[in-house]
């Protein structure tokens, strides 16, 4: 199996108030087409985690390797090339450009990645959302949408430049059963038919069964 | 590579969602060039007046015979008093020295001359003006009339009448306006003059000469040189000045210098003559440039400040750019972009705002007695203040965009969206 994202001996600090060690020796592997969950209680790390593995947070101690290449050390400009375009990103609170709408939110990271015409990324972004039953809000400005649609246009916009891995901090905290189950069988379906490899904090321990595998995290330490 | 649509797709957004700040930076630059350039036309339009008003009849050089004694007095050239001291009392100046011997081939050689755009002579004498049985004194001045217009701008002195008139009318005169009003003479009337040596003759009044200053328009009159020559019962070659008009003025001490070693004469250059005109102009400069750069920092600041508070509020947003895999350059072109965009418009704006102040200066009635041409108050349309003005506008915006969107380049979104 073809490893998408291998972390080695991660740790990481935060020098104030005090010096806390986060994280604590982070050592796993993630395979294509793999969706893993993470789980553990909350201050335990996971969003510190995840930052890290997104390469947004380069204040680390450790190795992370993305298609089996080392990414540690990498330059920010390099850094942000692989977040276009191997990376999609869920944030714990939905993160939109307010002042532009649905769609052009969607639409960005493609129009950066400028590897697709105008039409191409517009039909793109627009299947995406359709995807999410939120088609109808494409051209609502971003700021003038629920938590749970902005949740849903933020998946959206991970999904735009089909990379190899997504990482979501409790991408479906905020949606209801039925929409928070259909964006579990999309990434399931992403996972299984198109290969995608997923990386999901979540506190919904339904939602974790169903994924390939569980990673649980306690005090800064991966203990299962 | 730089994906210049998307990012200025994106300043374009970012600069009309926040149409207010956007408005309130691009008119704070507005302000500052326009204020800039209203002042500069105009102060640079008075200091030109001011100037032109000394320089538009002055001659750059002034050539005359000095009336002084001479030098070397007979008895030096005398060798056997040669080691002697010899002490000479009362030395008074040789007769006939008004008159510039050969005036009319030096006339000829300097018009030949390069850097002059001509010389013309002319004939100073003293005469009395008669006005029933008072004598005033006065002087009269032999010109060529059309020379004169087109060289000294004797023209706009004429506020009645023409240099034309004068130069067709054999025995004409040009009044000076206060002997006018004094003898309540008008065009149209004679005027009988009398010579030092008492000869009368009467004279046709063909226009009234203004120069603003009273104690010259009080004595001074114009007639034709050949009116003077005859007056003076002199011969055609008679002419006691030569007045030179340059066409660089910064020739004037140097070409003056030359003059008179070359042809023993006395030549006074136009700073020499008038040293306190050079030192208003050059206080006046002074102050409109220290005018004018204050005016410009201030502006700059504004835009700084502005600019400044804009790209804080967009942090958020850096962030979630960064995030989505924009790069440091990219964010900061975006707001680089911005910042350019508002100095542009703003600029532009600045630009017609301060050309349609000036023009509404342009046109504001600005009468005084002291310059007869000046109808409105006088203002400087020169292209180069505007070229200064928008590149100033350009130049202050990309630096306050510049050090604030270096910050948005550099940060970690993490930092960011942590501090959340
Ligand atoms: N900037 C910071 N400086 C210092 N400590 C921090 C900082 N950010 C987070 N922490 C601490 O690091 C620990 C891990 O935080 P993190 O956000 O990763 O938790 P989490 O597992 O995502 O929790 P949650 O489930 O509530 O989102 C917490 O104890 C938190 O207090
Ligand atoms: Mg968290």
């Amino acid at each position: 199996m073809k490893t998408i994202l291998e972390a080695k001996n991660i740790n990481k600090f935060f020098e104030k108030p005090v010096k806390f060690h986060v994280l604590k020796n982070i050592n796993f592997k993630i395979n294509k087409g793999e969706f893993v969950s993470i789980m553990g209680k909350s201050g335990c790390g996971k969003s510190t985690l995840l930052y890290i593995l997104s390469t947004m947070d380069t204040e680390y101690e450790g190795e992370l390797l993305l298609n089996n290449e080392l990414i540690t050390n990498q330059t920010r400009k390099q850094l942000s090339y692989i977040r276009n375009k191997h990376i999609g990103f869920v944030f714990q609170f939905h993160y939109l450009l307010s002042d532009f709408t649905v769609l052009e939110n969607v639409m960005l990271p493609a129009k950066k990645l400028a590897e697709k015409s105008h039409k191409e990324i517009k039909d793109d972004a627009m299947q995406k959302l359709t995807m999410l039953n939120i088609g109808h809000l494409a051209n609502k400005r971003a700021s003038r949408i629920s938590g749970g649609e902005k949740q849903r246009v933020a998946i959206a916009r991970a999904l735009i430049n089909n990379p190899s891995i997504i990482m979501g901090d409790e991408p479906t905290g905020n949606l209801d059963t039925q929409n928070s189950e259909n964006v579990f069988n999309i990434f399931k379906e992403l996972s299984t038919q198109h290969g995608l490899s997923l990386l999901v904090v979540t506190h919904d321990e339904d939602f974790a069964k169903k994924t390939d595998r569980i990673i649980q995290m306690e005090d800064g330490r991966i203990i299962s | 590579m730089v994906n210049w649509p998307v990012i200025l797709s994106i300043a374009k957004t970012h600069l009309f969602s926040k149409i207010k700040q956007t408005a309130t930076a691009a008119l704070g630059v507005t302000f500052g060039i326009g204020a800039y350039i209203t002042l500069v036309s105009f102060m640079t339009g008075m200091n030109k007046m001011l100037d032109d008003l000394i320089l538009n009849q002055t001659p750059h050089i002034h050539i005359y015979n000095e009336i002084e004694p001479s030098k070397e007095q007979p008895i030096t050239l005398y060798d056997q008093f040669e080691n002697s001291v010899n002490i000479i009392h009362s030395i008074k100046p040789k007769l006939g020295q008004k008159k510039i011997h050969n005036a009319l081939p030096i006339i000829k050689y300097l018009n030949e001359n390069k850097k002059i755009k001509g010389a013309i002579p002319q004939i100073k004498t003293q005469i009395f003006y008669i006005s029933g049985n008072i004598e005033i004194g006065g002087n009269l001045t032999g010109i060529n009339p059309i020379e004169e217009a087109k060289l000294f701008n004797i023209g706009d002195y004429i506020i009645e009448g023409s240099p034309e008139a004068l130069h067709n009318t054999d025995n004409g005169i040009l009044l000076g306006a206060g002997l006018a009003k004094k003898m309540s003479l008008s065009v149209g009337d004679r005027v009988q003059i009398s010579t030092i040596k008492g000869a009368v003759f009467p004279l046709k009044i063909v226009g009234i000469y203004q120069s603003g200053i009273s104690d010259i328009d009080d004595i001074q009159s114009f007639a034709n040189i050949k009116t003077v020559q005859k007056i003076m019962g002199e011969a055609e070659n008679y002419i006691t000045d030569i007045n030179v008009k340059l066409f660089d003025i910064n020739y004037a001490l140097p070409l003056s210098k030359k003059i008179e070693q070359q042809f023993d004469l006395k030549a006074i250059d136009v700073n020499t003559a008038n040293a306190q005109f050079e030192t208003g102009t050059t206080i006046r400069n002074i102050i409109t440039y220290a005018v004018s750069i204050t005016l410009l920092i201030v502006a700059g600041f504004g835009i700084y400040n502005i600019l400044n508070m804009l790209i804080y509020e967009k942090m958020n947003d850096i962030a979630i750019l960064k995030a989505t895999g924009f790069s440091g350059e990219d964010v900061q072109l975006i707001f680089m972009s911005m910042a350019v965009l508002i100095g542009l418009i703003g600029g532009l704006l600045g630009l017609i705002v301060g050309f349609g102040l000036s023009h509404i200066i342009d046109n504001v009635p600005f009468k005084t007695q002291a310059l007869p041409t000046i109808e409105t108050f006088p203002v400087n349309f020169n292209a180069w203040f505007y070229l200064i003005g928008i590149s100033f506008a350009m130049i202050s915006t990309f630096l306050a965009g510049y050090l604030p969107s270096n910050k948005a380049k550099k940060i970690d979104p993490v930092h960011i969206i942590r501090g959340q």
